[in-house]
């Protein structure tokens, strides 16, 4: 059995003896709305394609009845509804020290995102949004608070930020789980999320 | 990664009472038979017809994506130095990347071959008394034969990836590194499912379908004592590694259950976290033309109470990174791009390569595990480059084809037929006179002689398909004779 020393050693005997230095990679985001309204409406745009909602608030709506109302054809009565947010209470806290499989039977859970990115529609999370990581795909439908003046233009931007490099874990989420695996036909709900819908909230 | 593709299917009625195809595989210790194989394949012309439309789809898809990135061509540029870069300074990134991720709480580990890496997780999985596994898809554990080793010791695997799935159940290789069973169609998952799963055999809807499945495979993820994924990329920097999918399994596999389990190969190093902006922007696009899979996940260091093994895996890896003409197909971060412009892989269907690794990314990969076994497949090639044109990180994919070809027939690993009529096309092509010659008989011959003696056994070329017609003009030096030389010219080959 070859051991790290042993591979290590291997690599340093057959790596192709010459010097290739690192590029440095450009933004490539000068071609974005400057301000937030047109990042916002771009990161929409790309949302709906990969098969996100934007629940836009109605005026003088709570934030639950928003969720309510996007979710009304979707949730059963007696909905689970848990929450790791302050805004909306739901019916179930998310706390710390919960053991993954008592999540199994949450039909909506609820998060806040730490940015979103224009350029694919993404949301960020890390342990700390999650709470507990698993409530992001146990769930039957993802409800995520974002802060429109957290998008961002695109994934350069994205990977130079610090704020999340030492989450345990960090996650995109690019509208809800999918799959076409069989035929091509493209199915929402593969074995997470069956759906995802964004509410703008400050 | 699986795959959303926004077409919907329109295949005929008669295509549910075809049989799926069963390409042969070689047995231990032969050869595969890449042609016979395909031809297997071709005799559904049903599941032909759809695997190329399928895996067509996802190319143009692809073109569609990158022609809406102004910067696409430099992305590539890009992901293709950055690989240099990592792989000229492997041993210090993957240092770096082991050391971190101890730092951070992860038991790391190092397996020279296969065979130590299957050894090592069934050791992790005894001290943990594992019996049931979910993990997502991974080809580096396809390549590991690692599920039949684990069957062997009676752990329970189960694949939570649909299309990967779907193969597991019917016992099957998966035929595509991005969509495992693209090669079936709708009524063979119907069977496939209400053989082992119980579905409705008569319900071959796709979405009905992928709800069984998702149905199905919700309690044994519940009920697992340890998930494994692989890892398309592990970052130096942190330590942490990132997964790309779009069916959520990943996740769950490494989320629900306390113990997580990563097999990565030594080459998906890279040095930074801003890397992965130029990766992330490419691979999606490559595979699938969406802009990002659904789910992009970073792990870095293990739950809170939770347990995390990485289990970093040579398996002949270090020994390419010193061969010259090959050691830049490192770099590939398994899109299946090339696979899907590939017209031999359109039209063969994966399983006829008999590999891990099929279309032309096998075409390189796989001789360098197992050459005789795999000699054949780097003639499954056109050699027509449009491979290497939509590789993200620029992979001179054909050339290597090319390459193998050479490298092969010095080691005697090609066939007899094709060593003989190699040989004597190598010495005709020497011989500008006796090519002339050839030629003009070879065009005598097309015109008076049956077909038999053309498509003979020694041209496999030939039983697939038609010579063109002799031109009216005759061979383009005729031509080029009459219409085009001095009188005092004398052709280059001619001189004394």
């Amino acid at each position: 059995m070859r051991g790290r020393n042993d591979i290590l050693a291997d690599i340093r005997r057959n790596r192709p003896a010459f010097a290739a230095h690192a590029p440095s990679v450009p933004y490539y985001d000068d071609d974005y709305p400057q301000d937030s309204a047109g990042l916002v409406a771009r990161f929409i745009e790309v949302l709906e394609k990969m098969g996100g909602a934007w629940a836009e608030p109605r005026d003088s709506e709570t934030h639950e009845a928003t969720l309510r109302r996007t979710l009304a054809d979707r949730l059963p009565e007696n909905a689970v509804i848990a929450s790791t947010v302050p805004e909306i209470a739901g019916n179930r806290r998310v706390r710390r020290h919960d053991d993954p499989h008592t999540l199994h039977d949450v039909d909506a859970a609820i998060l806040r995102a730490r940015f979103g990115v224009a350029e694919t529609g993404s949301v960020c999370f890390t342990e700390k949004e999650l709470i507990v990581n698993a409530i992001g795909y146990l769930a039957q439908h993802l409800v995520v608070l974002l802060d429109p003046a957290q998008i961002i233009t695109n994934m350069h931007r994205a990977y130079a930020r610090d704020d999340y490099k030492n989450a345990r874990y960090t996650v995109f989420h690019t509208g809800p789980s999918a799959t076409a695996d069989i035929e091509g036909v493209l199915v929402r709900g593969a074995q997470g999320v069956r759906s995802l819908t964004i509410i703008p909230v400050g | 990664m699986s795959a959303p593709d926004p077409i919907q299917s329109h295949n005929s009625p008669q295509a549910a009472r075809e049989a799926a195809p069963r390409p042969d595989k070689a047995g231990p210790g032969e050869r595969q038979d890449h042609r016979k194989a395909a031809k297997q394949f071709l005799n559904s012309p049903e599941h032909a017809k759809s695997h190329d439309t399928r895996v067509w789809a996802m190319r143009q898809r692809r073109d569609a994506t990158m022609q809406g990135l102004d910067e696409w061509e430099e992305l590539r540029d890009l992901a293709s130095q950055i690989k240099t870069h990592a792989l000229t300074h492997l041993d210090e990134y993957l240092e770096q990347f082991a050391d971190n991720a101890a730092a951070n709480g992860v038991h790391v580990h190092w397996a020279g071959d296969a065979a130590d890496h299957n050894r090592i997780v069934h050791e992790i999985f005894k001290d943990h008394g594992v019996k049931k596994v979910i993990k997502s898809k991974s080809m580096l554990m396809e390549e590991c034969g690692f599920r039949h080793y684990m069957e062997g010791v009676g752990i329970d695997i189960v694949e939570t990836d649909l299309g990967e799935r779907i193969q597991q159940l019917d016992a099957e290789d998966p035929s595509h590194v991005v969509v495992p069973s693209v090669h079936k169609m709708r009524s063979d998952v119907a069977e496939v499912f209400s053989r082992t799963i119980g579905s409705d055999p008569d319900n071959d809807d796709a979405h009905y379908l992928a709800g069984q499945q998702r149905n199905h495979t919700r309690p044994l993820i519940l009920d697992a004592d340890a998930g494994m994924t692989g890892a398309n990329f592990a970052v130096a920097e942190t330590g942490g590694f990132v997964v790309c999918t779009n069916e959520g399994n990943a996740d769950l596999s490494a989320n629900v259950p306390n113990l997580h389990v990563a097999s990565i190969g030594i080459e998906k190093i890279v040095p930074t976290l801003s890397d992965m902006g130029v990766f992330i922007r490419l691979l999606s696009r490559s595979a699938l033309g969406s802009p990002i899979t659904q789910y992009t996940s970073h792990f870095r260091a293990p739950k809170e109470g939770g347990e995390m093994h990485i289990v970093l895996v040579d398996n002949g890896r270090s020994k390419r990174l010193g061969e010259d003409k090959f050691w830049s197909s490192l770099k590939c971060i398994r899109c299946g791009a090339c696979m899907n412009t590939c017209p031999v892989f359109r039209r063969s269907g994966g399983l006829s390569y008999g590999a891990t690794y099929t279309g032309p990314l096998g075409l390189i990969l796989d001789p360098s595990i197992d050459a005789y076994r795999y000699s054949n497949l780097p003639f499954a090639s056109t050699l027509n480059g449009s491979c290497t044109n939509v590789c993200p990180v620029k992979i001179n994919i054909h050339e290597q084809i090319f390459e193998w070809r050479r490298v092969l027939a010095e080691d005697d690993q090609i066939p007899w037929t094709k060593r003989k009529s190699l040989a004597a096309a190598g010495e005709l092509l020497a011989n500008p006179k006796a090519y002339r010659t050839a030629v003009k008989s070879a065009h005598s011959a097309l015109k008076y002689l049956p077909d038999w003696t053309v498509y003979n056994k020694l041209n496999a070329w030939g039983q697939v398909r038609d010579f063109p017609d002799v031109p009216a003009e005759g061979t383009f030096h005729d031509w080029y004779r009459k219409n085009r030389m001095k009188n005092d010219d004398t052709p280059a080959g001619d001189k004394p």
